[in-house]
């Protein structure tokens, strides 16, 4: 088989692949028959597999055994599509070098956001051979006027990091460009690439408008196992917190002992803190420097081209360098914090020792104590080769809305033709003809109930039938809202100085970055916090930034209280903690002082089964407090902690408070919660019924800030309002209409709008994660088990230190003016006054 | 708190609402609507009406209901205090084609619950600087400025000396706490002055910190904060900027 494959690569490719001393890969041939079947294909491939050369390699036989063409009559051949526009940019780079000692003449080009105007227009007319971009980028040219003349060449589409796309809204967008790029090209294949996954076949469907029409899947198995272990921290960990503290000497002396490490964290902060930390540390001063989303681009980009040319020991780092990039000799990689999924901490792991016979070598790094259990779950998948790769979705509509108006600036539309179209894009493939038209309605007119804007429609429907855009206004209105990317508003962090009474002095000097307006607006004159490396002192807010100065030496910043990672924990190791807690004999691969920690909890509380749920309550200063274990993720918690204090509001139970983390949530009130089961037997049982999901979420989401910003992120993605960008006066806050009061108004007024439907969608799986709470709602049913202490217990202590920060809600509002107000009558009366 | 605005507090009247400017007693509706019991007269600021077809004229499409719910709104301050006399401080539609998107059939429901406020009623439109032209049509009168027992009234507040109600600045305050933080719509005033908070439903506030207010309250100011339940009276070192 794989001689008669070899026979499909020409003469110079082998001599190419026999001169480095390699052997074309038997996926690598497979893929280029299927292309030369002209069948669409996944490869599923572990990192070090050579993907990106399989994903390519039939492009390069296909476009070598053409006669170059001239510039002019050149056409877009083949479209690569990554999921960050550095990947585009380094694979473009990584293409260019065989190309070139192939002899093979190629035009290759990338385009990105960074891509300057005039080289974008002339993509557009003279387009070259392999292009490669971004999703957001590729709707941008399906919404030109040429569109279609640019694409109908086109026989190749390469999907890279698939797996990463599918599971977000940029994955439906993805798959709604994909699904007009089949209309448009009727020669084009498909091939997507992924890192191994639970379910590649529904993976498989965003790559063929037909599900009759299946891509075939390739897999590749194994690869070295990895070598990863748990970071064994000298010192016993704390409760609580995230900041793993006390395991820096051992995280710097790995980087001491490795030629370079990547040190992944899971929030901007941690970062901070982890190479601040580090730095304390390092009298050798070896190059170790940070790189996050919020630092300045150019500071990014001078840590990338010092990574890819080997001049770093190490680089603290989130997400963002999560993907594919090839970041050279990378020899160890230390995940500081919990892992989260195991899909996740193996891609990551997947950095280090970027070839398939290398063992990758990894540590993980717990930075409290519940986070050694998920540590060792994740370590335990990792062994049987366990995925948890999210679910795939149902398309989201707010997309749908958006890429309905682009559709309408690349040319007329129908209907019907459209509506087939897009139920061609995979995560549509099931959407009704009733939802397809209202979101039609509501990109036209807004969609209301009350039909006052038919004067104002974006796209209006001519005479022949067809949709158009209205003007060139709408569609520069398009342009400037693609993408389904809403960043947090974000501000500047500006060098400058203290002025009078709280406000900063003068307009300030040099940008060290960007920090979102939410954590700013925490912030009182005075606090010191980390940033770009830096303890800074905040000095206060002028219209588009932070005033800061840097801090003197030997200052301690101020860190916020940050609950957990952005990820939230997977319920697969969920389970698998829980199952831990129910098997002591799974306890002797745990550390020790964690197995001090549940001897003691199962001392002086109890530890669950698998299934249960443990809720304890007890007194303290005064205040009641119920803590309970579900073990289902910070966000599912929060609206379990929502949905909580309103029972026991009405249940006249006087609650205060709670707050959430990634294990269990704490409430707090007044009256006696243990006290009420003993006299009211079932109390807590009614307490957690599966009913709360109905009339109590209904009233409890008219006011959560939380669905308020799953709306705005609907609203601005379909282009209901418009994005806020930085720099904009914040004063502009009287002219521009907040989502908030949208909200409101429209849950009044037009309950069945399709926007609040879109927001809704999201909820079940997005920031409320209702579709969890459901699940756990379901499995607790007749299992809860009480116990009332008589003080907090060891687990409990985890998450009553998470206390901190919480946005407050409804009559908890009032509480709080009420409080203000008394201070301030205390205040008066102290002056003899009232 | 002077002996003017103590008199008024009763159950209805929180003394937290009530204040006075010279010999004028007024008290802070829960609507963001102030009631000035001697004078039975209502003034409400920023109404802000057709902001929704506003922002739609510009590609926006936001909701068509602000009217509605901002009409809904001034009822129920109207049913509440029963005024004589109702004075709206200018910005009372978002543009000058306010008035004649009121006309359109659509909109019917609307126009019908205005004529039904106005009716028995003084009605006074002070103009603004969204809306410098009101036409006839729309019944009462319009001016530019007014005066109520000693109190200037007028859209933009002024330096001026002498007692003033204005608007135009849409205040709100920004509380925290150890609860969390909060953010409402407010009077702002202090002996001299008042400035109303925006009552459109569409109507964004800007925080009471913000130097816009520096020059109108160089001593700070008091804050009436609308709740959910009352009105809250806050003193200027417990709010926080943006």
């Amino acid at each position: 088989m794989s001689h008669d494959l070899t026979n499909l690569l020409p003469p110079h490719f082998h001599d190419w692949f026999a001169g480095r001393g390699w052997q074309p890969r038997v996926h690598q041939l497979e893929l280029l028959a299927l292309a030369q079947a002209r069948r669409s294909a996944l490869l599923v491939a572990p990192t070090g597999a050579g993907k990106t050369l399989a994903g390519f390699l039939p492009s390069m036989v296909a476009l070598a055994e053409r006669p170059p063409p001239k510039p002019r009559e050149r056409r877009l051949h083949t479209l690569y599509i990554s999921p960050l526009k550095a990947l585009a940019v380094d694979v473009a780079r990584n293409l260019e070098m065989p190309a070139q000692e192939m002899g093979l003449d190629l035009a290759i080009e990338t385009r990105t956001g960074d891509t300057p105007a005039h080289k974008r227009a002339r993509q557009m007319e003279r387009p070259p051979q392999i292009l490669l971009t971004t999703p957001e980028q590729l709707a941008l040219m399906l919404a030109h006027r040429e569109a279609r003349a640019l694409f109908e060449g086109l026989e190749r589409v390469v999907l890279d990091e698939l797996h990463a796309l599918v599971t977000s809204k940029r994955g439906d967008l993805l798959s709604l460009d994909l699904a007009r790029l089949f209309a448009l090209a009727p020669d084009l294949t498909a091939v997507g690439l992924s890192a191994t996954v639970r379910e590649p076949d529904a993976l498989a469907r965003y790559l063929t408008p037909d599900d009759a029409r299946p891509p075939r899947i390739v897999t590749v198995e194994g690869g070295a196992r990895a070598d990863i272990r748990m970071l064994e921290a000298d010192r016993p960990l704390p409760q609580a917190g995230h900041t793993a503290a006390s395991s820096m000497p051992a995280i710097y002396d790995l980087i001491r002992r490795h030629k370079t490490t990547l040190v992944f964290v899971n929030t901007r902060m941690q970062a901070e803190f982890v190479f601040q930390a580090l730095w304390r540390l390092n009298e050798e001063t070896l190059p170790i420097a940070l790189h996050h989303g919020s630092l300045d681009v150019a500071q990014r980009r001078k840590v990338e081209a010092a990574m890819v040319a080997s001049r770093l020991k190490a680089v603290v780092c989130t997400a963002t360098l999560d993907l594919g990039i090839d970041w050279g000799d990378v020899d160890l990689v230390i995940n500081v914090g919990a892992p989260k999924g195991a899909s996740r901490i193996l891609q990551r792991i997947g950095r280090a020792n970027h070839r398939l016979d290398e063992p990758s070598r990894a540590f993980l790094v717990p930075a409290n104590r519940f986070e050694i259990l998920e540590c060792r779950a994740a370590l335990d998948a990792v062994e049987e080769a366990a995925q948890d790769t999210p679910d795939m979705h149902p398309g989201a509509l707010d997309v749908l809305a958006q890429h309905v108006l682009g559709m309408a600036c690349a040319e007329a539309f129908d209907a019907d033709d459209l509506y087939a179209e897009i139920r061609g894009a995979a995560p549509y493939r099931g959407l009704d003809r009733e939802t397809f038209d209202d979101v039609l309605r509501f990109v036209a007119t807004g969609g209301y109930a009350l039909t006052a804007y038919e004067r104002f429609a974006r796209i209006v429907q001519g005479k022949d039938g067809l949709w158009r855009v209205r003007d060139a206004r709408t569609a520069q209105q398009y342009r400037m809202n693609v993408g389904t990317i809403v960043e947090a508003t974000m501000v500047k962090v500006r060098l400058g100085r203290p002025g009078r009474a709280g406000q900063p002095g003068g307009r300030g000097g040099r940008v060290l970055g960007e920090v979102e307006e939410y954590f700013a607006e925490t912030l009182s004159p005075g606090d010191t916090f980390l940033f770009a490396g830096e303890v800074l002192t905040f000095h206060g807010l002028t219209e588009d930034a932070a005033i800061v100065s840097r801090a003197a030496a030997g200052t301690d910043p101020k860190i916020p209280s940050y609950a957990g990672g952005k990820f939230p924990l997977s319920t697969y190791l969920a389970a698998r903690v829980r199952g831990y807690f129910a098997d002591p004999e799974s306890w002797e691969r745990l550390p020790a002082q964690l197995v001090e920690l549940l001897d003691l909890q199962r001392l002086r509380s109890r530890l669950p089964g698998p299934d249960d749920l443990l809720v304890e309550t007890f007194m303290r200063a005064g205040r009641s407090y119920l803590v309970a274990y579900p073990f289902e993720g910070r966000l599912a918690h929060q609206t379990l902690g929502m949905l909580l204090t309103r029972r026991l509001e009405r249940a006249r139970m006087k609650p205060l408070g709670f707050v959430a983390n990634d294990y269990g949530l704490c409430v707090w009130g007044l009256r006696d919660i243990g006290l009420m089961e003993k006299t009211k037997p079932g109390f807590i049982d009614d307490l957690f019924a599966q009913d709360m999901l109905g009339d109590d979420l209904e009233e409890w989401l008219e006011e959560s800030a939380l669905m308020k910003r799953t709306f705005r992120y609907c609203a601005v993605i379909a282009g209901l309002i418009e994005r806020r960008f930085p720099g904009q006066q914040k004063t502009t806050r009287q002219v521009t209409v907040s989502t908030d009061l949208v909200y409101d108004v429209l849950r009044k007024h037009d309950p069945r709008h399709i926007l609040l439907r879109a927001a809704r969608q999201d909820a079940a799986t997005g920031l409320l994660d209702l579709k969890r709470l459901a699940m756990m709602l379901e499995r607790i049913r007749g299992r809860i088990i009480h116990e009332p202490l008589t003080r907090v217990s060891p687990l409990g202590v985890s998450i009553m230190l998470e206390i901190g920060r919480e946005s407050i809600y409804g009559e908890g509002a009032d509480d709080l003016l009420a409080q203000a107000e008394e201070e301030l009558m205390r205040e008066a009366a102290g002056e003899g006054d009232v | 708190m002077n002996m003017a605005a103590l008199s008024l507090a009763d159950e209805t009247n929180a003394p937290e609402a009530a204040f006075a400017l010279g010999r004028l007693a007024a008290i802070c509706d829960i609507s963001g609507a102030l009631w000035l019991p001697d004078e039975r007269t209502l003034l409400v600021a920023d109404l802000h009406f057709e902001k929704g077809a506003s922002r739609a004229a510009r590609g926006f499409l936001i909701p068509p209901y602000d009217t509605r719910e901002t009409l809904s709104r001034l009822a129920a301050a109207i049913a509440r205090r029963d005024p004589a006399r109702v004075i709206a401080l200018g910005d009372s539609f978002h543009d000058r084609h306010g008035p004649a998107r009121l006309a359109d059939p659509a909109l019917a429901m609307e126009r019908a619950a205005l004529s039904k406020l106005m009716r028995g009623r003084d009605w006074l439109w002070l103009t603004g600087n969204h809306d410098p032209d009101l036409p006839e049509s729309l019944g009462g009168s319009v001016a530019g400025g007014a005066e109520l027992a000693g109190v200037r009234l007028t859209h933009e507040p002024s330096l001026e000396a002498g007692f003033e109600i204005a608007g135009h600045l849409h205040p709100a305050a920004k509380v925290t706490g150890r609860g969390g933080r909060l953010r409402a719509r407010c009077f702002a005033r202090d002996a001299n002055r008042c400035i109303m908070p925006a009552f459109g439903a569409f109507a964004g506030g800007l925080n009471l910190r913000d130097p816009a207010f520096a020059p109108y309250f160089p001593e700070g100011a008091t804050a009436h904060v609308i709740g959910r339940t009352r009105v809250y009276a806050l003193g200027w070192s417990r709010l926080t900027g943006d």
